[in-house]
């Protein structure tokens, strides 16, 4: 294997890995840009899709389409059944109350997570029964691809969604001041709603589309959040086009490093990037005006 | 600073009555060593509280401290056989440079961006906790770390160790209350409230957030280093991510309002994680979740905003 | 005030919750055995296994009128994979339960948590962690005990098998948990001995999502086998990515692969995967004359009946355990020293995982011999010559 061949293949396995959190990212930037809340149990969602479709094949032996449409629509309510029971009523909670309430929920799901499939992992079959194939002498899993135009598709729906919708525009209009939206007639409450459940369906896909190749157990959340949080704070919270670039970026760091600088050393490489970006344009690469904070 | 002195009071009796009660119940006689965890963490908590409720700044990396204090503690004890006084000393001096090096370019950040700056901090030093295994003894950990000891006596029984737990608990907590009713506590309550109003009224603001970011900092150190010659072991994972998640709700769920928040909060989710959940068996994780999701959700003041809430839904109902 | 008002209710509330929990005072006739396990958390596929061996042995225990006609009674405390919960459910088996024995924990780092505990408060206590600092230095580690055989019994039996082989370059990737940790320490240590070069040294998180690089590194260092030492998930993604990449070099897993759970999970990517086995996990495919295949083809029979899964290596360590402390006490009764001295003297003991012979200088009693080489052949395994 020559050196070429093994560079490509960082990158491949890179940019695989980062676009995982990229769509774990984006998952904490439809709730921010709607209640500028980070939603801490979204990394549970994407525990809950791959689970939930792990039922649905392995144990109902659903077929793939109707096995996604289904896991998408058990994890979207749960989404809705968050924000209804635990986000909309309470009222002029301060930021830091919302975080440690989704902190909570997120310590539900997992709890139900672990009753329900136990504490070992679950595989599922890759979309495609193709064998991995080869490109300049690297090595490439056919599910990488699933995830790469999944990604993809997701965030082009998102940006249109927001871009050029009503509901989309009223959505982001809600964060820059719920009082005004409200005057303007707009319903803030539905919008928050809206928010959760979109969230909660993309880190489902991400769930299923990403237990083919990783494997899921009911502790995976945290991680797989904190990584998503990473993407979408260094790509500017509320950023799509941000959170992605961030998160193959952060993707990339972590495989090059761990095959040219140290293995054991490639979170902590990536982590440090990432606070120095911090350090030095404070509100990530991509932020755009309305980078304004509510503070804790 | 009447009322403190009740409050104080309240606490020292409390303390002093306790170990005597454990004594003579047998169904809690368990309950002395769960109280010296309680007090290591509330050490930690007391300075998040500061941080987090007088400054209005939050980390969700302070595990990292604690851990700083206990590694420092360890090796120095266990490695170079040193005295441990040496090892506390040492824990709180890096602990303090590296909230500095730390604190200087963080709070500058605000919000979630401050949150992830703490949380990625905190991820690295466990990542070197784990990786530089011939100084940590990495993810294995390493043991046989001496006793605190002055002189031949060594704080080596249940007893001891809580009452000297608890002895700095106590002066942690005076300290930090006169501070707050300082001159000083009252720019922090300042900079909570309006940081630009009060960078306009004079107080330098950044410099009094990295004060409070480097003290509870060495309080974290301390609470480290009792760990560490209580528990005669070390390795990464009691400074993980989760343990720092656990510090901020402990103060949460107590009330940021005050210190005597973090205190209340810190025994009760102490007690509930180690010991009483334990009857609900497999469901504990769950019903841990959901209790402090009914504290946050419907006190979001903490527990220490309860008398008050109490008091006025009475006089609401006349 | 109010503060005082909150210490007060805390208090009240402590009381009342003690109350529910207040046990009923039992006969005095009944033996007692602590037991603490990782039932949640990172540990817990390993305490899941260890408790339910660990209660269908009592069950049985006392149906076939339990140790000299006294019933075993059973407390078994979940430390959720912490140190800091496995230090405080010891002391309270201890202080509280005034158990004359312990079993566990699960995890090394929960063990060497609880080793002055035990030290200080003189009970005998049987781990089911593999770590050697557990047993070792044997004058510090007078009460305590472990039943899994040493990383470092493993990692000989691998290299025996890779000199035979004449494999003399070997990449390794371990786990940055206390698991992979010690068995990369016993890899670097012992491959000198048996002529052998580390030619590659690759860590990752227990949580990564993609072993690509490590291999692809191992790949082009030139090594002639790579050996894994992980558990849970990345122990599944390794044989998948060692398989994709289409890796010509042998893949060594190390024991923690001992389940058939992953050789269902791996699929046939796993076909070829080699490994050093307790003989528990290959009870059928034993010769009829080994003395162990009866006790494992008994335990395997019962638990496979009452729980409907597959049995493991770790909860052949609880049974290990379970059984070496019922052996002791069945000569010394409940008293904590003299269990100490029958476990330190147990000879020729016929485990699930080997046939255990104790020392004062051996707290472990198992050696490499007790292993044997395994290769997953059409999704089962098969005993390698």
């Amino acid at each position: 294997m020559n050196d070429t061949a093994q560079l490509v293949q960082y990158i491949l396995t890179g940019i695989t890995v980062g676009a995982i959190y990229a769509l774990v990212g984006l998952g904490y930037n439809i709730i921010y840009n709607v209640t500028e809340v980070i939603n801490f149990a979204q990394g549970e969602f994407v525990v809950l899709g791959g689970l939930v479709m792990v039922f649905m094949t392995n144990t109902l032996h659903l077929s793939l389409p109707v096995g996604f449409f289904l896991t998408v629509s058990v994890v979207t309510i749960l989404g809705a059944l968050m924000d209804k029971l635990t986000i909309e009523p309470i009222k002029d909670a301060n930021v830091l109350t919302l975080i440690i309430i989704t902190i909570a929920v997120s310590i539900i799901f997992r709890g139900l997570a672990m009753l329900i499939w136990g504490r070992d992992p679950y595989a599922l079959p890759a979309f495609s029964k193709a064998p991995p194939f080869t490109l300049f002498h690297a090595i490439i899993q056919p599910q990488a691809l699933w995830v790469l135009g999944i990604t993809t598709i997701v965030v082009i729906l998102l940006s249109l969604f927001f871009r050029f919708t009503m509901m989309g525009k009223a959505m982001l209009a809600c964060a820059d001041s719920p009082e005004a939206s409200r005057l303007m007639g707009i319903p803030v409450k539905k919008m928050v709603l809206i928010s959760f459940v979109l969230s909660a369906a993309i880190g489902a896909v991400a769930g299923i589309v990403i237990t083919p190749i990783s494997l899921m157990e009911y502790d995976r959340g945290a991680l797989l959040g904190l990584k998503g949080f990473g993407a979408s704070i260094l790509g500017g919270l509320g950023s799509f086009s941000g959170a992605v670039i961030a998160g193959l970026i952060l993707g990339l760091i972590e495989s090059l490093c761990a095959g040219y600088v140290s293995s054991g050393y490639k979170d902590a490489i990536a982590l440090i990037v990432l606070l120095l970006v911090l350090f030095v344009k404070p509100s990530g690469f991509f932020a755009g005006k309305r980078a304004s904070l509510k503070k804790f | 600073m009447g009322c403190e002195k009740k409050k104080i009071l309240t606490l020292v009796s409390f303390l002093v009555i306790f170990p005597v009660l454990v004594n003579y119940i047998p169904a809690i006689s368990n309950y002395l060593e769960v109280m010296i965890f309680a007090g290591i963490f509330c050490l930690v908590t007391i300075g998040l509280s500061l941080l987090m409720g007088y400054a209005g700044q939050i980390s969700l990396g302070h595990a990292a401290f604690l851990g700083i204090g206990a590694y420092s503690s360890g090796i120095i004890t266990a490695k170079f056989g040193l005295s441990p006084w040496i090892g506390i000393a040492a824990g709180i001096a890096i602990s303090s440079c590296i909230a500095v090096v730390v604190g200087i370019p963080s709070l500058k950040l605000k919000g979630h961006y401050l949150a992830m700056a703490t949380l990625g901090f905190g991820e690295i030093v466990f990542i070197v906790f784990n990786e530089e295994v011939n100084l940590t003894g990495g993810p294995s950990g390493f043991a046989d770390i001496p006793y605190l000891h002055v002189g031949s006596f060594e704080f080596s029984s249940e007893l001891t160790y809580y009452i000297l737990v608890w002895a700095v608990v106590l002066m942690g907590l005076f300290f930090a209350l006169n501070l707050i009713h300082s001159r000083v506590g009252r720019a922090w309550r300042a900079i909570h409230g309006n940081e630009m109003a009060a960078e306009a009224m004079g107080v330098p603001t950044s410099r009094y957030k990295l004060k409070i970011f480097v003290l509870s900092s060495i309080y974290a150190s301390v609470a480290g280093s009792l760990y560490t010659h209580y528990i005669c072991f070390l390795n990464p994972s009691s400074f993980d991510l989760f343990w720092s998640i656990k510090f901020v709700m402990m103060v949460i769920v107590g009330g940021m309002s005050s210190v005597w928040g973090a205190i209340i909060g810190t025994i009760l989710l102490t007690y509930l994680g180690n010991e009483w959940l334990s009857a609900f068996k497999h469901f504990d994780v769950l019903v841990y979740g959901i209790i402090l999701l009914l504290i946050t959700m419907f006190l979001p003041g903490g527990i220490v905003s309860l008398p008050r809430i109490l008091r006025s839904k009475r006089t609401n109902s006349r | 005030m109010k503060v005082s008002k909150c210490l007060g209710l805390i208090l009240v509330f402590m009381f009342v919750i003690a109350g529910f929990q207040a046990v009923p005072a039992m006969a005095e006739d009944v033996y007692k055995i602590g037991a603490v396990f990782s039932i949640s958390g990172r540990g817990a596929f390993l305490g899941e296994p260890e408790k339910k061996t660990a209660e269908m042995l009592a069950e049985q225990l006392n149906k076939q009128g339990g140790i000299n006609g006294h019933p075993v009674k059973l407390i078994i405390y979940d430390d959720e994979s912490d140190a800091t919960k496995c230090n405080l459910a010891v002391k309270k088996l201890i202080n509280k339960d005034k158990v004359p024995v312990i079993i566990g924990p699960t995890l090394s780092g929960t063990t060497l948590a609880v080793v002055r505990v035990v030290e200080r408060a003189k009970i005998p206590l049987v781990s089911c962690a593999a770590s050697y600092k557990i047993v070792t230095p044997v004058e510090k580690r007078h009460w305590i005990f472990k039943v899994p055989g040493s990383d470092r019994h493993v990692v000989s039996k691998l290299y025996q098998y890779m000199q035979s082989k004449g494999i003399k370059k070997v990449g390794i990737m371990t786990v940055s948990t206390g698991f992979g940790a010690s068995g990369r320490e016993e890899l670097l240590r012992l491959a000198p001995k048996y002529g052998i070069t580390i030619v590659a040294d690759e860590r990752y998180g227990p949580k990564d999502t993609d072993l690509t690089v490590q291999l692809t590194k191992i790949k082009a260092s030139g090594a002639q086998a790579v050996v894994n030492w992980s558990v849970g998930p990345t122990q599944i993604l390794a044989v998948k990515n060692w398989h994709d990449l289409g890796m010509k070099i042998p893949l060594f897993q190390s024991h923690g692969f001992g389940s058939k759970k992953n050789l269902e999970l791996a699929g046939p990517a796993a076909e070829g995967v080699m490994l050093a086995l307790g003989k528990v996990n290959v009870g059928p495919l034993l010769p009829d004359s080994d003395p162990q295949k009866k006790v494992i083809l008994a335990y395997k029979e019962a638990y496979e009946k009452k729980y409907g899964e597959p049995i493991s290596s770790f909860g052949g360590h609880a049974w290990d355990a379970f059984n070496i402390v019922v052996q002791a006490m069945k000569k010394a009764g409940p008293n904590p020293a003299k269990i100490r001295d029958c476990i330190e003297n147990t000879k020729g003991f016929v485990g699930q995982h080997g046939i255990f012979n104790f020392s004062p200088q051996d707290h472990n009693g198992l050696s490499e011999k007790d292993l044997v080489m395994v290769v997953v052949k059409n999704g089962d395994w098969a005993l390698l010559k």
